[in-house]
């Protein structure tokens, strides 16, 4: 699924990382226990996390995860995202539940990760 | 060979995770494996967590030879009392500041033990903690 399609689905905006909106992801993973996306044995997956702080972006880079969907209106401060964009990520802000947009992108096709 | 070193705080979970992303660029720019690499940072991330959730300071040394990097965290801490019940996946001592930053669950050495090729600890308590960490390729 177009990182696009994601944003229109879960009426979001992008934070940072705007040339990846083309890129096609496939597997989701839904988390705000870092230390859960840290034992995932997957790259190029979409993370949709409740946290806006600095570790999501931390965590995503060693994890080799470059799309992040932040979600219920968290907004990511300015260090987060010279952070994010520094290493080359995309941020989205929804204003969906967890629940929510996790669902949307389910059944729209979008795979979870096991 | 080559030979990094970093210093840690504890407490300072802003800076956490920064040793790891320089090491991640430098093991990079040396062409090691992209899976060894991510098995690297990802263990080495968990031990600087680790570090700034419960030491007072710390300090990494990352070798990297020919055909393995040894990474070493030697804290200043309270130590770990009983490091088979520490070892255990959903066992933590973790504060609820620790718990709201995404860690905390009791995962951080069992994934350091499934990430690296060895793990040891070495813990005096109300002294600190050393964790060397071996990676082969």
């Amino acid at each position: 699924m177009k990182i696009e399609k994601i944003i229109q689905l879960l009426d979001a905006k992008i934070v940072c990382g705007s040339h990846r909106i083309s890129d096609d992801i496939s597997n989701a993973f839904s988390s705000d226990l870092m230390s859960d996306v840290l034992t995932l044995d997957a790259e190029n997956m979409l993370l949709i996390t409740g946290l806006a702080n600095v570790q999501i972006i931390r965590t995503a880079e060693v994890a080799e995860i470059h799309h992040l969907v932040i979600v219920r209106n968290k907004k990511v401060s300015e260090d987060i995202v010279e952070l994010a964009n520094e290493l080359n990520m995309i941020l989205i802000e929804s204003p969906y539940s967890m629940f929510k947009a996790s669902g949307i992108l389910y059944a729209n096709g979008l795979n979870p990760l096991y | 060979m080559i030979e990094l070193r970093f210093i840690l705080e504890g407490g300072d979970f802003d800076r956490a995770g920064t040793a790891s992303s320089e090491t991640k660029k430098i093991l990079k720019q040396l062409n090691i494996d992209p899976r060894v690499i991510k098995h690297t940072v990802v263990a080495l991330y968990e031990a600087e967590v680790n570090i700034a959730a419960h030491a007072y300071r710390g300090e990494v040394t990352i070798t990297v030879s020919d055909h393995q990097i040894v990474a070493v965290l030697k804290d200043e801490g309270p130590g770990i009392a009983d490091i088979k019940r520490a070892m255990l996946e959903g066992f933590s001592t973790a504060s609820p500041k620790v718990r709201e930053m995404g860690f905390g669950a009791g995962m951080g050495l069992p994934n350091m033990k499934k990430n690296a090729d060895v793990l040891e600890v070495e813990s005096t308590p109300g002294s600190g903690t050393t964790v060397k960490m071996i990676f082969d390729f």
